[in-house]
């Protein structure tokens, strides 16, 4: 308000102080704009929210409260309790040992599938940017439009193949079938970012004699770290995730965590403890969320560019 | 690279032979598998299978069957409402936050933190909180009543002429930010001197949005498109958390359809029927999009 004055500039000895209009105009921070802007932005944020803060509130009351209260009411006396049920002792089917299982079993599940998936896909993406060969196009395309066919049309050739090898059933099994249908997509985009890489640098490695191993292993490898960061993020969050192929493709007792979560949620009998439940839900959410947060802006990137190109 | 070794070599096989063997999964998985499976499927759809799949082909029977069961024409009502219903918000939704968070605001980072995280989320995550969030005994409506206004109904997962618009909530805040993130890279990248030039030319803002920027996103939203599009003819974690497709049948999908009969009805040739039905509509989105983008002589700048 001060400065109006200034500019206003009716009182001669305060014209010192006005030497002309320098800068960019400046813009009011309370303005219509900036209120609908940020308004809109803040409710929507809020809607974004109000799940998160359920699911936490909710696990950390008793069923008493739970039955009295609404579930937006913040917890009056907190309690680990249903934290520690969901975890060890919820029964799931058969097996009362709660979460804990599935958590092992899709660590057990994610990492592998991961690690080959990516292998595979970086290897291979190498193979279809720099070493292309009569055909190689041709697979490349069908494996890109096989990306859409819905998984339901391949599942029970695959139980088929897998049964007939004998490990259907085995977390090998599924760990080979993540690595399956993680490749169209993970294949596109090492094909994509190895074609983006420098020819120059690919030749020179050739004329000095390199192989198609060499090559691989020490100029392109240490050069890609950024898009094994993207692969890494996209799979983890991918694998841990699925439901149809891990109930597809695993028994009870090696079921997924996912699989697990659902059966202690929506199993019929007794009374729904929905402070468990919403503890086993974090409690399944809460690895791909942590992988979200620590690497945010990777994961941000990963999407865009895995989709755009997509 | 492969001009090079042209002259002389005897077996044309063993050229390259390295990034043949490198693409030998590839390969496999895109004809085995995709290939090979999608066309094994489509044959014995066409088959009487029950327990175990059997050549014994029966023509069309099976589709003939797939379209009198009143369950399958659900599962089809449900997709084209639930699909079109989630391209239009998720399109509309996910572009406004996205025009929102392009007007050069502060906390940005913390905004689409905010609006992405529940993308990082599993269907059966998302699925189970909004089952909880719309219980009509604990959830909106409950909450609602306990203000006063006694009357108030909200129970989209309880009642069957509205349970799909139940899963639409959940799976529109599972995905807009997917989308908010996609649009935003696409404003992103606008040059900012038609933003200039529309200024300077007195063009209120939605018209240029409508009329100048949105048209030159087109590629954007073309892959925006296809990626809800193949997303929701998916669509099948979602409804399994959050309402089994019930109350009744009244919020069958098709994917839960086909597992359904695949896997616990026991009846193959139905499960084959319904799944080549799904390839069928994916096909149909897919085709004109490819044609689109690389087919009729590339008519882009």
């Amino acid at each position: 308000m001060a400065l109006k004055a200034v500019n206003g500039g009716d009182t001669p000895f305060e014209k010192k102080s006005v030497s002309g209009p320098s800068g960019p105009k400046p813009r009011p921070v309370v303005s219509a704009r900036n209120i609908i802007v940020y308004g809109t932005l803040f409710v929507a944020a809020v809607y974004y929210l109000i799940p998160l803060y359920v699911m936490v509130v909710t696990s950390l009351k008793g069923m008493p409260e739970i039955r009295l209260g609404n579930i937006f009411a913040p917890p009056m006396e907190i309690t680990f309790e249903p934290w520690v049920k969901a975890w060890a002792t919820a029964c799931t089917g058969l097996n009362c040992d709660g979460l804990s299982r599935g958590f092992w079993n899709s660590v057990r599940i994610t990492v592998p599938s991961v690690i080959v998936s990516i292998a595979i896909a970086s290897v291979n993406g190498y193979a279809l940017a720099n070493w292309r060969f009569k055909g190689s196009e041709f697979f490349f395309a069908v494996l890109i439009i096989g990306a859409f066919i819905p998984y339901q049309v391949m599942i029970y050739p695959i139980v088929i193949i897998l049964r007939e090898i004998g490990i259907y059933g085995s977390l090998t099994g599924l760990v080979i079938v993540h690595s399956i249908f993680g490749m169209p997509i993970l294949t596109l985009l090492f094909r994509n970012y190895f074609v983006s890489l420098p020819e120059e640098l690919f030749k020179a490695a050739r004329v000095d004699g390199a192989g198609f191993w060499q090559i691989f292993l020490k100029i392109m490898l240490p050069m890609s770290l950024p898009i094994f960061v993207v692969a890494m993020i996209l799979q983890v969050t991918g694998i841990w995730n699925d439901f149809l192929f891990g109930v597809v493709f695993t028994r009870p007792d090696t079921y997924p965590m996912t699989v697990q979560l659902n059966n202690i949620v929506n199993s019929v009998q007794g009374v729904k403890e929905y402070n468990v439940n919403m503890a086993a839900t974090i409690l399944t959410g809460l690895v791909p969320l942590v992988v979200y947060f620590v690497s945010g802006r990777l994961f941000v990137r990963g999407i865009a560019a895995g989709a755009v190109k997509g | 690279m492969t001009g090079q070794a042209k002259a002389g070599r005897p077996f044309k096989l063993f050229r390259n032979l390295n990034s043949k063997i490198a693409s030998i999964p590839m390969i496999l998985t895109a004809m085995v598998i995709f290939l090979g499976g999608t066309i094994w499927t489509v044959v014995y759809s066409f088959t009487n299978s029950k327990l175990l799949p059997r050549l014994n082909f029966v023509g069309i029977e099976q589709y003939q069957r797939l379209w009198a069961a009143p369950r399958w024409v659900v599962s089809i009502e449900n997709l084209a409402i639930y699909g079109i219903l989630s391209l239009i918000f998720s399109l509309v939704i996910g572009f406004m936050l996205a025009a929102l968070m392009d007007q050069k605001i502060r906390f940005e980072n913390t905004f689409r933190t905010i609006f992405l995280y529940p993308f990082a989320l599993s269907f059966i995550v998302t699925g189970l909180v909004w089952q909880w969030i719309l219980n009509p005994e604990f959830g909106v409506q409950a909450v609602v009543r306990s203000l006063g206004w006694t009357s108030f109904s909200f129970d989209p997962l309880y009642t069957s002429e509205i349970v799909i618009y139940g899963v639409l909530i959940a799976a529109l805040w599972q995905g807009t930010g997917l989308v908010m993130c996609l649009m935003l890279a696409g404003l992103r990248g606008i040059d900012e001197d038609i933003w200039k030039a529309a200024r300077v030319d007195g063009i209120p803002m939605w018209r240029t949005y409508l009329f100048v920027i949105i048209p030159m996103m087109r590629p954007v939203f073309i892959t925006t498109l296809v990626i809800i599009a193949s997303g929701i003819v998916k669509v099948y974690d979602l409804v399994v958390a959050q309402t089994s497709g019930g109350p009744g049948i009244s919020s069958e999908v098709p994917a839960k359809y086909v597992y359904d009969y695949m896997f616990q009805a026991q009846n193959l040739g139905q499960g084959f029927a319904a799944s080549t039905m799904m390839l069928v509509t994916v096909a149909i989105i897919i085709i004109p999009w490819a044609y689109l983008e690389f087919g009729g002589g590339r008519k882009r700048g």
